[in-house]
């Protein structure tokens, strides 16, 4: 969808991404996804009077690390009070950075080359989660919320972006280049659909090379599709608003994804008076040199660097590859692809099996990286089949080990390449009228002869090879 | 003067969700102007030698290990709440946004 003609959209987005710490922000209390109801709270994250917030120093490394990646300035920043009254916030404040933050300035650079400016990347904490009730049958409290402060104090990285986006494209690109880049410094698992990194939009809309119109925030978007859909949503009602004549209203709005469609959810004005102050149990910020450069020594290098060297490996990737590398770079198992190339092995099949087998696994640390590049060998060569190696490989994620004992131990004989021919000969001599087609030049009778193959053989012959065997004796 | 107005002291008060008697506004708007006559009074002093105080104490980076320590007990916890249901907190149905 384009806006019409004239017409320019201007997005910022804010991106709130909890923090991979084992602690909350100012307590003790575990960060963990998916615990049972209020078991991972204490006074300090359900604001029991005399409590006192510690602060996590580890919040503040992986917040230094995500500054650097974003080529922030990192500086000396204090806390504040954020106050409103809502039932999952029981402090009735929220802490949070407000005129210092600890990273200001950067830019991220997506994968079209465009370039989107940081303007800062603060830290503060989680609410809790409210689940509301309907009106149900009960005779008394029917209509009631539920409150689990599992979450309140996570610690979170706010980072807000320059009004550079100029299309919902683009604020999509931003928003899945910054979770790779999350991800890639180990601060954030990056899993929108768990709530771990949630996005509000800031969209307007202007005639060309006019002043920038008044914005509107839709909050929590929590896909890339939904964001990518609720923005060109909002311009074009915006549009059409002021084309009819109409002036768009500050106000927050409400995505559903269910209508496609956002709606008012509250008027800026009539809201939006926090009364910010200093934090007064928490001191001030200041990580020294030495901190920041034990962060700078950890962080590795970014998702653009290592989906380059991986393209590199492959010269003219096809999208399929290029979405397979960006699974790779996410879930950090490109080592097995390099190790791969460096073997002298088929990179492509390498990279196919670590973005689906390698990728599908939650753990494959007792796979080595010797015994998988073995196994795209053997799979290469047409000592297994495509099958045969998945199935390997599913074996040594599972328990380690060495690829050809596995293969042994599953009974998956070698087909050796004078059995493979002797096959193809019985079958071509079985088959007179496809094999003459496919001599006379009809190539798509190959597929007929590799599934005959396939039958005889019980899976167990490489495609490939039968394809190079058919060819030999046309 | 501080020229605050009793329209901004009662929009004050219910940011904070106090209710206040007609009274109480008519005070507390002369009270608070005091408070901030006098905060006008130190803005127009030069300050400029002066280092800014952050807070009290002299510290920075009061940090703690990222080491998990025990949560509290769910019924103790819950025992507290006014009311609760499902192992929640149970409140009085929030209209509007979700936060």
């Amino acid at each position: 969808m384009t806006l019409p003609e004239g017409w320019e959209m201007v997005v910022g987005l804010e991106v709130h991404t909890e923090l991979r710490t084992a602690t909350k922000m100012f307590c003790g209390c575990a960060n963990v996804f998916g615990a049972e109801a209020n078991t991972n709270v204490c006074p300090v994250c359900l604001g029991l009077p005399g409590s006192l917030p510690v602060l996590n120093e580890r919040a503040v490394s992986m917040a230094m690390a995500i500054g650097m990646a974003l080529h922030a300035t990192i500086a000396p920043s204090t806390f504040h009070r954020k106050n409103y009254f809502y039932p999952d916030m029981p402090k009735d404040f929220q802490i949070s950075q407000y005129d210092l933050p600890i990273n200001s300035g950067g830019y991220l650079d997506l994968p079209d080359g465009s370039r989107v400016r940081i303007e800062r990347a603060h830290l503060e904490e989680d609410t809790g989660k409210s689940t509301h009730l309907g009106a149900s049958g009960r005779i008394h409290g029917a209509d009631r919320s539920l409150v689990d402060y599992n979450r309140s104090g996570v610690p979170l990285v706010e980072i807000v972006s320059g009004p550079d986006i100029r299309s919902a494209a683009q604020a999509r690109l931003y928003a899945s280049e910054l979770r790779a880049v999350l991800i890639a410094t180990g601060a954030s698992d990056g899993r929108m659909e768990e709530g771990s990194m949630r996005i509000d939009a800031n969209v307007s809309v202007r005639r060309n090379g006019e002043p920038f119109g008044t914005r509107c925030e839709i909050k929590n978007l929590n896909s890339l599709r939904s964001l990518q859909r609720a923005i060109e949503f909002e311009a074009q009602r915006q549009v059409e608003l002021l084309e009819g004549g109409g002036v768009v209203r500050q106000e927050t709005r409400h995505w559903d994804e269910t209508v496609g469609a956002t709606s008012t959810m509250r008027v800026k004005e009539e809201a939006e008076d926090y009364r910010y102050f200093r934090e007064p149990d928490l001191v001030d910020l200041a990580p020294d040199a030495a901190w920041q450069q034990r962060v700078a020594d950890e962080l590795g290098p970014m998702p653009a660097e290592r989906r380059a060297a991986v393209v590199g490996l492959l010269g003219e990737p096809s999208d399929a590859q290029r979405d397979a590398i960006d699974v790779v770079i996410d879930l950090g198992l490109e080592r097995f692809v390099h190790a791969t190339h460096a073997a002298g092995g088929d990179v492509a099949v390498a990279l196919a099996r670590v973005a689906n087998e390698l990728a599908a696994a939650e753990d494959v640390s007792k796979l080595t990286e010797a015994a998988f590049v073995a196994t795209i060998a053997l799979e290469s060569s047409g000592q297994l089949s495509a099958t045969q190696a998945k199935t390997v490989l599913a074996d040594l994620i599972a328990s380690g080990g060495e690829p050809r004992e596995v293969a042994a131990a599953r009974g998956f004989e070698q087909l050796s390449a004078d059995s493979l021919g002797d096959i193809v000969a019985a079958l071509i001599a079985a088959n007179p009228d496809e094999w003459s087609r496919f001599r006379d030049g009809d190539d798509k009778l190959a597929q007929f002869f590799v599934g005959l193959v396939m039958r005889e053989t019980k899976g167990r012959a490489n495609g490939k090879a039968v394809i190079a065997e058919l060819h030999a004796r046309r | 003067m501080s020229g605050l107005t009793r329209t901004e002291v009662a929009h004050v008060a219910r940011l904070a969700r106090l209710r206040l008697s007609d009274e109480e506004l008519d005070l507390f708007t002369v009270q608070l102007a005091r408070i901030l006559d006098h905060a006008a009074d130190m803005q127009s002093l030069d300050l400029a030698g002066v280092v800014a105080t952050a807070h009290p104490y002299d510290l920075i980076n009061v940090v703690r290990e990222d080491v998990v320590r025990p949560s509290l007990d769910r019924d103790v916890v819950l025992a507290a709440a006014p009311d609760a249901e499902d192992g929640c907190f149970a409140v009085p149905r929030i209209m509007g946004e979700e936060l």
